[in-house]
C-alpha cells in the first residue's frame, strides 16, 4: 500500500511535533497564572508526542506506535478531566484560579 | 505533490493555532483555537495513514475534552485580565526555555538518522496492506495490548470517579427522601383512633390533630436548610413561631384548658 507519508518524509512530521512541544512549554511559562491555559499547553505537548508516535509508526510500518497514541489519548483525557475538576473545586473554595495562591497549601 | 501541499497547509494551521492557544487574551478563544489545532492534527494523522486515530482525536478531543474546557472556562467567573498580568514578566524566561528546548531538538534531529538495517528488523506488529487501519488496530489492541487496554479502562474509571467525587457538593437545603425515617414511621405517630359520637364531630375531642412532629423539614417555619433528623429540635426552637403561624393549634382546645 502506498503510504502518503513516503511523499512527505519523516522530518516534517518531527519538525511539527518539535514546534508543538516548544509552544506547549512556552505556553506553560507564559501563562503562569491561568491554570486552564496551562492544562491546554499540556494537551499541546501530549499532541506533539502523539504526532511523533504516529509519524514513526507510519514510517516504519509498525502499528505499535498507533496503539501507544491511543493510550496517550486516554491518559490525556483522564488527566484533563481530573485537572478541570480540581480547578473547579479550587475556584469554588477560593474564588480564583491563580497558581500563585495555591502555594499557601504548603506548610 | 498534492499530498505535500495538504500536509503543509495542515501543519501551518496547526502551528498557528497552537501559537494562538498560548497567546490569546481570552481563554475562550484559546479553547476554540485548541479545537482548530486538534482538527488539523487529525488531518496530519490522516495523511500518515492513521485513520482510526484521526477520528478518535476528533471525537474524543473536539467532542469531549475541548467542550469540557469550554464549559469550565465559561462557568468560572474569573477575572481574566488579571490573569494576564505576569505575561510580560514571564515571556523572556519562557522564550529562553523554549528556545533552548528548540535548539536541543534541532541538534538532536540534525544528527539523527535511521539505522541502516531498519528494514530487516522484525516488527512487533507489522501493518498489513490488506487490512484497514481500524481492523488492524483492533487485531492488535485486543491481543498483544490487552493488559494495557484494560489498565486504560481502569484509568478512565478512576478518573471518572475522581472527577465526580471532587466536584460533588452536598447541598443541605435540598429535599430528599430519608428511607430510614420512612421505615421507622408507625401508624401511632400519625394516626389516632377516636370514638366519635354521632352528629357531634371531633370538636369535643380537640378537633383535628396536627402531627406531633412534621415529617417535612421545610414545612416547619424557620427550619429551611435543617437536616432531617433535627426536625424535633428545630420544632422546639421555633415553638413561638409555630403557635403564631398555625391557627389550628389554638382550636385544639388542649392549650386552652
Amino acid at each position: 500500500m502506498h503510504s502518503p507519508i513516503e511523499a512527505i518524509g519523516l522530518a516534517p512530521y518531527l519538525s511539527v511535533g518539535a514546534i508543538l512541544l516548544v509552544l506547549g512549554v512556552f505556553g506553560i511559562f507564559l501563562n503562569r497564572k491561568n491554570v486552564i491555559i496551562i492544562l491546554m499547553s499540556i494537551e499541546l505537548i501530549l499532541l506533539s508526542a502523539n504526532i511523533n508516535f504516529v509519524a514513526f509508526s507510519a514510517a516504519t510500518g509498525d502499528l505499535s506506535g498507533q496503539v501507544m497514541t491511543l493510550f496517550v489519548l486516554t491518559i490525556a483525557a483522564a488527566e484533563s478531566a481530573i485537572g478541570l475538576a480540581i480547578v473547579t473545586v479550587y475556584f469554588r473554595n477560593r474564588g480564583s484560579i491563580e497558581v500563585d495562591d495555591i502555594t499557601m497549601m504548603k506548610g | 505533490m498534492m499530498t505535500q501541499i495538504v500536509f503543509y497547509v495542515f501543519a501551518a494551521v496547526l502551528v498557528l493555532s497552537a501559537t494562538m492557544v498560548v497567546c490569546a487574551r481570552n481563554p475562550v478563544h484559546s479553547v476554540l483555537f485548541l479545537i482548530l489545532a486538534f482538527f488539523n492534527a487529525a488531518g496530519l494523522f490522516l495523511i500518515a495513514g492513521a485513520e482510526f486515530l484521526a477520528m478518535t482525536l476528533v471525537i474524543v478531543y473536539v467532542g469531549a475534552v475541548a467542550v469540557l474546557f469550554l464549559f469550565v472556562v465559561m462557568m468560572l467567573d474569573v477575572n481574566f485580565t488579571r490573569m494576564r498580568e505576569g505575561v510580560q514578566r514571564y515571556a523572556p524566561i519562557g522564550g529562553l526555555v523554549g528556545g533552548v528546548l528548540l535548539v536541543e531538538l534541532v541538534m538532536a534531529f540534525a544528527r539523527w538518522r535511521s539505522a541502516s538495517n531498519i528494514d530487516q528488523i522484525a516488527h512487533l506488529v507489522p501493518s498489513s496492506p490488506t487490512r484497514t487501519n481500524t481492523a488492524a488496530l483492533g487485531d492488535v489492541i485486543y491481543t498483544h495490548y490487552i493488559f494495557l487496554f484494560q489498565s486504560c479502562a481502569l484509568v478512565l474509571l478512576v478518573a471518572m470517579i475522581g472527577a465526580i467525587v471532587l466536584t460533588l457538593r452536598d447541598r443541605p437545603s435540598g429535599r430528599r427522601q430519608n428511607i430510614d425515617r420512612q421505615h421507622d414511621r408507625v401508624p401511632h405517630d400519625s394516626l389516632e383512633m377516636l370514638q366519635v359520637p354521632l352528629g357531634a364531630g371531633v370538636a369535643a375531642q380537640g378537633g383535628f390533630l396536627r402531627p406531633h412532629e412534621s415529617y417535612d423539614v421545610a414545612a416547619v417555619p424557620g427550619t429551611y436548610g435543617t437536616e432531617a433528623w433535627r426536625v424535633r429540635e428545630a420544632t422546639e426552637e421555633t415553638q413561638a413561631v409555630l403557635v403564631v403561624t398555625k391557627p389550628a393549634e389554638s382550636t385544639k382546645g388542649k392549650g386552652d384548658a
